[in-house]
C-alpha cells in the first residue's frame, strides 16, 4: 500500500468512528485522539478495522506509532497490507 | 390480559415516542423479545417485552409522543385461551415489567408502599412546558413512513439531527456506518447531491425520532433536569484515592500480547470489573434510594458513554461482577458501539444499580461525579499516568489512576465509601483474580 492509499484508508476508517472527520485540514503531526476526540475504545476500533480491512495486525506495543496521521501512514505503508 | 406500557427508561424520561413496532397483532412474543423501538430525548431504544404471550392489539401509533406509563399494547398471556383474571395479570406486571424496577422515576418519588409506578404513571400528564417544547412531536400525524418497509432506519443521533435539519429523509439514504447505519457523512453526501428546496419536498410524514432538530437541546434538558434533581435531593459526599495500576497493566499487556486485536482488553475493562466486584462487597453503594435505601440484588454497572455531538448516556452492563473479563470487555465494546451509532435496549438504560464514569481518555486526572438518581453512588476514574510512587521504603515510577466516589450520605457513610474504594484498589492489585 502506498502513502496516498494509506491516507485514504485512514480517513475511511476514521469516518466509521467519527463521521465528521476530514483529514484534508488536519495537522498530520497531532495525535488523532486529540484531533478527533477519540477515546481508547475508538482507537481500539480503529486498530481492529485496520486488521479487518487491510490484514495488518498491530501489536499493542506499536499503538503509539499509529497515533498521528503521519505515524499511521508510515506504519501502514511499511507493513504492506492488502 | 397484560398491558404493555411505555416504560421509564431512566429517571430522566417523562415521555417517549414509538418509532416502530417490531410485532403485529396476533404475533406470539417471548420474554426478552424486542417489540418496539422508542425514541426518547436522549436516545433510540429497543424495548423488550417481559412476559410470554400473544400480541392482542397495538394501541399507540408510531410517531405519537406519549407519557411514561401509557398503555401501548395489550398482550394475552401465553397458553391462556381466555384472558387470565385481571388481578393476577396486573400483579404479574410490577414484578416483571421494565417500568417497575426502582429506576422508574414515579416509583422512586413515591413512598415504597404505594402502588407500583406502572399503575401510577399513566395519570401523569405531560406538563404544559413540555407540551410546548415538544409540540411538533405531539401533533405530528401518526402516519407510517412513505418509504421503507418497517419504516425505522438505523442512524446515528447526529445523522438524524442533520438529516432533519436539512429536510432529508433517512429512508432514502444508503447507510455506510456500522451495521448499515446512516451516519453523518451519508447525510452530508445526500445534502450535496440534492439542492435544499428539492430535498425538503421529499421529507415524508415519517414516524422518525421526534423533532431531531432539537434533539441536542432536548438531551441537555434531560441531563439538566436529572442532575438538578440529584444535586437538590442527594446529599453527596466525596472520596478520592490514588490506585497503583502497575500489576493490572502488566497483566493486561501480557494478556493482550497473545490476543488477536478483536479480543484485546482495555484498562477500562479491569477498572469496571474491579468496581463491580467491590460493589458486591460493599452493598450500601449498590442500589437505590426510594424513601429508604433498597440494596440491589445484582450489580448492573452503568457506564457513562459520551456521544459524538454532545450529551451522554449511561447504559448498564448486566451482572458485571459475574462476567469474565473477556465477556465484560465484549459487553463494553458492544454497549459503547450501540450507544453511539445504533440502538440501546430498554433494560440497559433502566437497570443500572451503580454508575462509572471514566474521563481518563480526555486527560483529566480526576472526576467527581453527580449521582444518577435513584442510584446512590457514582465512581469516577481519571487518566492513567506515571508518577513517582513510594512502596516498601523504595521510590519507583508506577502507572497510577485517581479513583473517586460520589455517594449518597443517606445510604452510606464515608467509612463505607472508603472500604469500597479500598476494595477496588485491592482487586486491581491482583488482576489475575478479575
Amino acid at each position: 500500500m502506498n502513502a496516498p492509499d494509506a491516507h485514504a484508508l485512514l480517513e475511511r476508517l476514521l469516518r466509521e468512528i467519527a463521521p465528521e472527520v476530514d483529514l484534508a485540514g488536519a495537522d498530520p503531526g497531532v495525535p488523532l485522539q486529540e484531533l478527533f476526540d477519540l477515546d481508547s475504545m475508538d482507537f481500539l476500533n480503529l486498530v481492529t478495522a485496520l486488521h479487518d480491512e487491510a490484514g495488518i495486525d498491530v501489536p499493542e506495543r506499536d499503538y503509539p506509532k499509529l497515533a498521528t496521521v503521519d505515524g499511521f501512514v508510515g506504519y501502514v505503508t511499511a507493513a504492506g497490507g492488502a | 390480559m397484560a398491558e404493555f406500557r411505555m416504560p421509564s427508561l431512566g429517571a430522566d424520561m417523562e415521555v417517549g415516542t414509538i418509532l416502530e413496532w417490531r410485532v403485529q397483532p396476533g404475533q406470539e412474543v417471548h420474554r426478552g423479545d424486542i417489540v418496539a423501538v422508542v425514541d426518547t430525548e436522549k436516545s433510540t431504544i429497543e424495548i423488550e417485552v417481559f412476559h410470554d404471550g400473544v400480541v392482542e392489539d397495538l394501541v399507540v401509533d408510531p410517531g405519537v409522543e406519549v407519557p411514561v406509563g401509557t398503555v401501548l399494547a395489550h398482550i394475552t398471556a401465553a397458553g391462556a385461551a381466555a384472558p387470565a383474571p385481571v388481578p393476577a395479570e396486573t400483579a404479574a406486571v410490577p414484578a416483571e415489567a421494565p417500568l417497575t424496577p426502582a429506576t422508574a422515576p414515579a416509583h422512586a418519588e413515591a413512598p415504597a408502599t404505594e402502588a407500583p409506578a406502572a399503575r401510577e404513571a399513566p395519570a401523569r400528564a405531560p406538563t404544559a412546558k413540555r407540551r410546548a417544547r415538544r409540540k411538533t412531536a405531539v401533533e405530528r400525524p401518526a402516519a407510517r413512513p412513505a418509504a421503507g418497509a418497517g419504516g425505522f432506519v438505523r442512524a446515528s443521533p447526529l445523522a438524524r439531527r442533520r438529516a432533519a435539519a436539512q429536510g432529508i429523509a433517512l429512508e432514502e439514504l444508503v447507510g455506510t456506518g456500522p451495521g448499515g447505519a446512516v451516519i453523518t457523512a451519508d447525510v452530508g453526501a445526500a445534502a450535496r447531491a440534492a439542492p435544499a428546496p428539492a430535498a425538503r419536498e421529499v421529507r415524508p410524514p415519517t414516524a422518525g425520532p421526534a423533532a431531531p432538530a432539537d434533539r441536542h437541546a432536548a438531551m441537555r434538558h434531560a441531563i439538566g433536569e436529572l442532575m438538578a434533581r440529584s444535586k437538590r435531593e442527594i446529599p453527596h459526599y466525596y472520596l478520592a484515592t490514588t490506585i497503583d495500576l502497575g500489576a493490572a497493566l502488566a497483566w493486561l499487556a501480557e494478556a493482550n500480547a497473545s490476543r488477536p486485536v478483536a479480543e484485546r482488553l482495555l484498562p477500562a475493562a479491569l477498572l469496571l470489573k474491579a468496581t463491580a466486584r467491590a460493589a458486591r462487597e460493599v452493598p450500601v453503594v449498590n442500589g437505590f434510594w426510594e424513601g429508604g435505601f433498597r440494596p440491589a440484588p445484582a450489580v448492573h454497572l452503568g457506564v457513562a458513554v459520551s456521544l459524538r455531538g454532545g450529551g451522554l448516556v449511561a447504559p448498564a452492563i448486566h451482572d458485571a461482577d459475574e462476567l469474565s473479563i473477556d465477556d465484560l470487555m465484549r459487553s463494553l465494546r458492544d454497549l459503547v458501539t450501540r450507544a453511539r451509532s445504533g440502538v440501546l435496549r430498554g433494560s440497559e438504560v433502566s437497570d443500572s444499580t451503580i454508575t462509572v464514569t471514566n474521563l481518563g481518555d480526555q486527560g483529566v486526572e480526576e472526576v467527581f461525579g453527580v449521582i444518577y438518581p435513584p442510584q446512590v453512588a457514582l465512581v469516577g476514574f481519571g487518566r492513567v499516568s506515571e508518577r513517582p510512587w513510594a512502596a516498601a521504603g523504595m521510590v519507583g515510577v508506577r502507572p497510577v489512576v485517581r479513583a473517586t466516589l460520589a455517594a449518597d450520605h443517606r445510604a452510606s457513610d464515608g467509612h463505607d465509601g472508603a472500604r469500597f474504594l479500598a476494595a477496588i484498589d485491592r482487586l486491581l492489585a491482583a488482576p489475575e483474580g478479575l
